[in-house]
């Protein structure tokens, strides 16, 4: 029965406008462009990520979501809102999770916390109260009182992330969130991060970590060099830039190359690296006996199933982390 | 209820604050004491001997003429140190500010509660010096407790401009420079020591022209209850702000071209 206009949503019923709505942007530093024009939505639930090495835009493109980066060319949009002009609306709405640490070292990590929550103009009282939940949820409360410089690199990332949870974020946004940490602290990390994905909460995250993209992200944006190379589901992208598996053969160091004539032919295509050959195929197994057949000698063998590894190897030519 | 965002950034500062006072009041309260019984009894006893001396000193003794340039000197020196390793801190090494940038959080809010950071530590360390000052009879009154604001108005007037400077370092080079050749020439020539007319016309100028002079003059005046008109009082207080607001305005720049890149 209530008929307010200015509550109503925009647009066409059913169809629900993207949180992040990004159209040829661009950022250059100087000379230097980092983002060279890209486009990409990001819809209510979503994870979505930006997979790409480092220096490729990544980071820039996640401070123009944060609105702590100007734009210098394009359109974007977060909740329909302009960050030029609704930079304190936006940021009221965000969750941050950047990637160096800036927690506050002489303070708790409760302390850190709630003055976080204070900066969100939450009341003393309740962001104590939400502390309080948050370090539960990323397994912290036993620390809550301790100082944040003897944590662990893993436990600080989970701090930043309970920080980065305290203003109740429509959107978190995460800048590298497991880079440095050992193989334990990580998988702990995409746990609770896995959690939230299933809360709802919408997740946009950059990495240079083929794995972390496959665990978390229901989309992602190969980036190279400020672009966008290739978009879709991780299975989606797979499935269209890599064949089902792959053949990996090494050979003695330096006799890789001379060895490379072996993969010509093979399956699809291959890829020559400075420690092995790749050979894409849909059966490993038997291609790997032709090899052996063809008189090939390689020190050792491997059949796996093809990753994102491989799409951004064959996209860019490159691999992910040099 | 909603505060004011800067007041919420002050907030920070003071919790990191909480665990330090202690040591930080002990400091502020000795070292104007050291300087006291040096200069005021020491220096002071042969000074006080010669009339003419105690004439262009206004008729004060010595200490009572030394006591309310350490007012200003020291919150100089605090307001200084606090706009600069701390800045860079919060800016490269801690990163608060950063963190603060995520959040809504302006440029404008860090600026703002740095300035109340400023009068709020000047104020400390000035009502430190002013109670180490009342255990010497000759300087005692209550002039002094007139004398801390002017003397956080020279913390201002110095430690923002300052603070803008340091919003634009990457690295802390520069600082151990600022206190070597900026600092301390202006600790001893800015008046808190001799009146600047006894120095040649040059350099007597220049100390004119820093904040510090004006805010030794107003802190004196105000704790000595000496002649002071209020055209001379308001022209000082006019000055100090002046350069507290066009570091301000610096700063203000500066940080949003920092912080939102």
């Amino acid at each position: 029965m209530s008929a307010n206009p200015t509550h109503r949503t925009s647009g066409a019923p059913g169809i629900r406008e993207p949180l992040i709505h990004a159209e040829g942007l661009v950022k250059k530093f100087g000379a230097f462009t980092a983002v060279d024009g890209i486009d990409f939505d990001v819809q209510p639930g979503e994870a979505f990520g930006f997979l790409g090495p480092n220096g490729a835009g990544k980071s820039s493109t996640m401070r123009m979501i944060g609105c702590t980066s100007p734009i210098s060319g394009g359109t974007l949009r977060l909740f329909g809102l302009d960050p030029a002009t609704h930079g304190r609306e936006i940021r009221k709405r965000l969750g941050v999770v950047p990637q160096l640490d800036s927690l506050d070292s002489e303070l708790t990590v409760e302390e850190n916390l709630i003055i976080y929550g204070r900066y969100f103009d939450l009341s003393r009282a309740e962001a104590r109260r939400r502390a309080g939940e948050l370090l539960e949820f990323v397994q912290l409360s036993d620390r809550a009182k301790s100082r944040v410089e003897p944590l662990s690199g893993g436990m600080k990332r989970r701090v930043t992330i309970a920080r980065s949870l305290i203003n109740q974020p429509d959107l978190l946004l995460l800048d590298e969130p497991t880079t440095g940490l050992d193989p334990q602290a990580r998988h702990i990390l995409w746990d609770r991060l896995y959690r939230l994905k299933q809360q709802g909460v919408t997740l946009v995250l950059t990495t240079h970590y083929m794995d972390e993209a496959e665990q978390l992200c229901d989309r992602l944006v190969v980036m190279d060099a400020g672009r966008i190379a290739a978009e879709g589901s991780p299975r989606r992208l797979i499935e269209q830039h890599a064949t089902r598996e792959v053949l990996e053969l090494r050979f003695p160091a330096g006799a890789n190359a001379e060895n490379e004539h072996f993969a010509i032919g093979l399956g699809e295509r291959h890829e020559l690296l400075p420690d092995r050959v790749l050979v894409y195929v849909n059966d490993g197994d038997q291609a790997l006996a032709s090899v052996i057949a063809a008189g090939a000698k390689p020190e050792s063998a491997l059949v796996r199933r093809s990753t994102l590894e491989d799409v951004f190897l064959h996209l860019t030519g490159r691999t992910l982390v040099e | 209820m909603s505060t004011p965002a800067s007041l919420r950034v002050f907030e920070w500062k003071l919790l990191v604050y909480r665990r330090v006072w202690r040591s930080n009041i002990v400091t502020s309260f000795l070292q104007p004491m050291l300087y006291l019984l040096a200069m005021g009894l020491g220096v002071g006893s042969l000074i006080n001997k010669n009339p003419a001396s105690s004439q262009t000193l206004g008729n004060l003794p010595y200490v009572a003429f030394v006591a309310p340039g350490l007012l200003a000197t020291t919150a100089m020196m605090v307001a200084s140190i606090e706009s600069m390793w701390p800045v860079i801190d919060a800016l490269m090494w801690g990163r608060q500010y950063e963190a603060m940038s995520a959040t809504p959080i302006e440029a404008t809010d860090i600026v703002a509660s740095h300035a109340m950071w400023i009068l709020f530590r000047s104020g400390i360390a000035a009502i430190t010096v002013a109670a180490a000052m009342a255990l010497f009879p000759d300087v005692r009154s209550w002039g002094l407790i007139a004398a801390v604001p002017a003397a956080m108005l020279s913390g201002l007037a110095f430690g923002m401009p300052l603070a803008a400077w340091s919003v634009t370092r990457t690295r802390e080079m520069s600082f151990p420079v600022i206190q070597r050749f900026i600092i301390t020439p202006l600790f001893l020539f800015g008046g808190a020591f001799f009146p600047l007319s006894q120095l040649p016309l040059v350099i007597r100028w220049f100390g004119y022209t820093t904040p510090l002079w004006h805010g030794v003059e107003l802190c004196r005046a105000w704790a000595t209850g000496s002649s002071l008109g209020a055209l001379a009082a308001l022209a000082h207080i006019a000055y100090l702000l002046l350069w507290a607001a066009v570091g301000m305005f610096l700063m203000r720049r500066l940080a949003q071209r920092r912080l939102f890149a």
